[in-house]
């Protein structure tokens, strides 16, 4: 742990990821710095979530943003019906996306490569039709938060910016699992699975725990964003919880700053999320910006799969230290 | 002398749709021995080793190893009773180092190391296949030698009681077959139960202390190298020409 803690790597990653955080604090317009920076620390804290699966265990997950949606909901509904703490609701989103990944994970992670990448979009599509129907939490409607909720945390202002504040942290807790995961034993079996998994279990490397525990990793994270995310949104509805282009985009991010990389998730969704502000402003693009997206993972893809880092780790080895 | 055999393979057959890859095998491998599975192509000798190590479940027969029946674990399982092997076929995690790839055998492996512990058992086995300096390198960037060896250096760091070879020499040159040989009796020597599966015939017979030949899934023949050389029926199923035969144990 200690010898681990001394990487370079991991310490250029957190200063990249504290200095986004810290950016608010620092620009003109503190409430718009604030609004964009969100959305980017978001992103990289679900793009760093789900390179735990799609990066270093090499599943595909098209439907990951059902973690973030059903945390989103469940800590929404403790808020808003039960008149819970933020952060108690927080773990509950959490611990609900993560009970959602171990339970699917014993019943999807048998299937490899595409099979499980159309059962995880299968899985969000389902999740959405429930929540749509239950009525509990507000069937098609939602549910909206009330004003009152906002008081206990000194009026909608604070609250907006302790939202981010736990969103900024959160992500930096996310960066540093997603390393310690990395340059761990529990890691080495991952990346083991992800070339080879039938080697791997001959090696014995127990898969399917280890796959289950990294799908339950990687749904964690992105259920407590969910919770902030909707906390600061001040209401939730099924079609802005499971969108299941976020899912892509996701994927898109990983891949763009380089899967199966610490850096990489984090570079990607900064700079994709700068792409598609840009675009979604441009008169000609923003009706077409998902399109953008689509061409943009498959340059990726034919050209350069290992992703931004992953490019310069394999023509730059002695960068190998530096980029983890 | 310890007479309690490491492994015991009782009356195990498997079959796949109509095709009856192995039938009523039985043998005992008593520990410290090098035993060599030989037979023709398709006589079911990989077979045999997925079964073993939990790949396959057999059908009929029951696979006891260190006294614990395994028959039907799951491969991990076994694996970490401390049973070891290679694929014929090599099975490199390509885009992990040659360190790496080691590393992942001691890990997971019956001894479940740390990682650091792992770094220290991968260096100390790749110094012994000779693949040390080539450690920081991606294993795909090795040539098929090299694969073999790193295959066969990921086995050793699980320090397995009982080791698999499914023909590690094959594809090999002649300076590289005796080189590999010299390894395989280094590792029988720091006390490593071997069972190898070979078609570089005068190879496995100067390095095994007894052969199984195995025919369409039939158990043919079993005794010293120089028994099953000499006898007719493996001959005439496996060699078929008795002086081509004699020229190969010649050798």
């Amino acid at each position: 742990m200690s010898k681990q803690l001394k990487s370079p790597g991991l310490w250029l990653s957190l200063a990249i990821v504290v200095a986004f955080g810290l950016w608010p604090a620092l620009a003109g317009n503190k409430a718009y710095a604030r609004e964009t920076t969100f959305t980017i620390l978001k992103a990289v804290a679900l793009a760093s979530s789900l390179n735990i699966l799609l990066g270093y265990t090499g599943y595909v997950s098209f439907g990951h943003i059902v973690f973030f949606g059903l945390g989103g909901y469940v800590g929404f509904y403790l808020m808003e019906v039960h008149g819970l703490h933020l952060a108690v609701a927080v773990l509950a989103g959490g611990l609900s996306a993560a009970l959602l990944a171990f339970l699917l994970g014993k019943a999807i992670l048998r299937l490899r490569g595409a099979y499980f990448a159309l059962a995880t979009i299968g899985v969000n599509e389902a999740v959405r039709a429930f929540i749509k129907n239950f009525d509990p939490f507000g069937g098609p409607i939602g549910m909206t938060l009330n004003f009152q909720v906002y008081k206990a945390y000194g009026g909608p202002d604070r609250a907006l910016w302790i939202a981010y504040i736990a969103t900024a942290l959160l992500t930096l807790v996310i960066v540093l699992v997603s390393f310690l995961v990395k340059t761990s034993r529990f890691g080495l079996g991952l990346m083991a699975i992800r070339e080879n998994e039938d080697a791997a279990e001959v090696m014995g490397v127990v898969a399917p725990n280890a796959k289950t525990w990294a799908y339950v990793l990687s749904a964690l994270f992105p259920g407590m964003i969910g919770v902030l995310f909707f906390f600061k949104n001040g209401n939730i509805e099924p079609g802005d919880a499971f969108v299941l282009h976020q899912s892509i985009e996701a994927i898109v991010m990983v891949m763009l700053g380089g899967q199966g990389t610490v850096l990489g998730p984090i570079l990607g969704a900064a700079a994709y999320q700068r792409l598609r502000g840009l675009l979604l402003v441009s008169p000609l693009f923003k009706n077409i910006q998902l399109a953008v997206a689509g061409v943009l993972l498959l340059i990726i893809v034919l050209f350069v799969p290992a992703g931004v880092i992953g490019w310069l780790r394999g023509r730059f080895p002695r960068l190998r230290r530096v980029l983890e | 002398m310890s007479a309690q055999p490491i492994l015991q393979v009782r009356d195990v057959s498997k079959r796949f749709g109509g095709l009856q890859a192995l039938s009523h095998v039985t043998f005992d491998l008593p520990p410290g021995q090098i035993l060599g599975l030989i037979g023709p192509n398709g006589a079911g000798k990989t077979t045999l080793f997925n079964c073993i190590n939990g790949i396959y479940t057999p059908e009929e027969g029951r696979i006891f190893f260190r006294d614990r029946e395994i028959t039907g674990w799951k491969p991990y399982h076994v694996a970490r009773l401390g049973l070891a092997r290679t694929h014929q076929i090599v099975q490199p995690l390509n885009e992990l180092t040659v360190r790496e790839n080691v590393m992942a055998g001691a890990c997971f492996g019956h001894e479940q190391h740390s990682l650091s512990e792992a770094e220290k058992i991968a260096d100390e086995v790749l110094e012994f296949v000779g693949l040390a300096e080539r450690r920081d390198m991606l294993a795909h960037s090795l040539n098929v030698a090299q694969k073999k060896r790193l295959e066969l250096a990921r086995a050793l760091a699980a320090r397995p009681y009982l080791l698999l070879l499914d023909e590690v020499l094959a594809g090999l040159n002649p300076t590289e077959i005796a080189e590999m040989v010299e390894v395989v009796r280094g590792i029988r020597d720091q006390g490593v139960t071997i069972l190898i599966i070979e078609h570089v015939m005068h190879a496995l017979m100067n390095v095994s202390d007894r052969v199984i030949v195995l025919d369409y899934g039939q158990q043919i023949a079993e005794g010293t190298p120089d028994e099953v050389a000499n006898d007719p029926k493996v001959i005439e199923a496996y060699l078929g020409d008795p002086e081509l035969a004699e020229r190969l144990m010649g050798e």
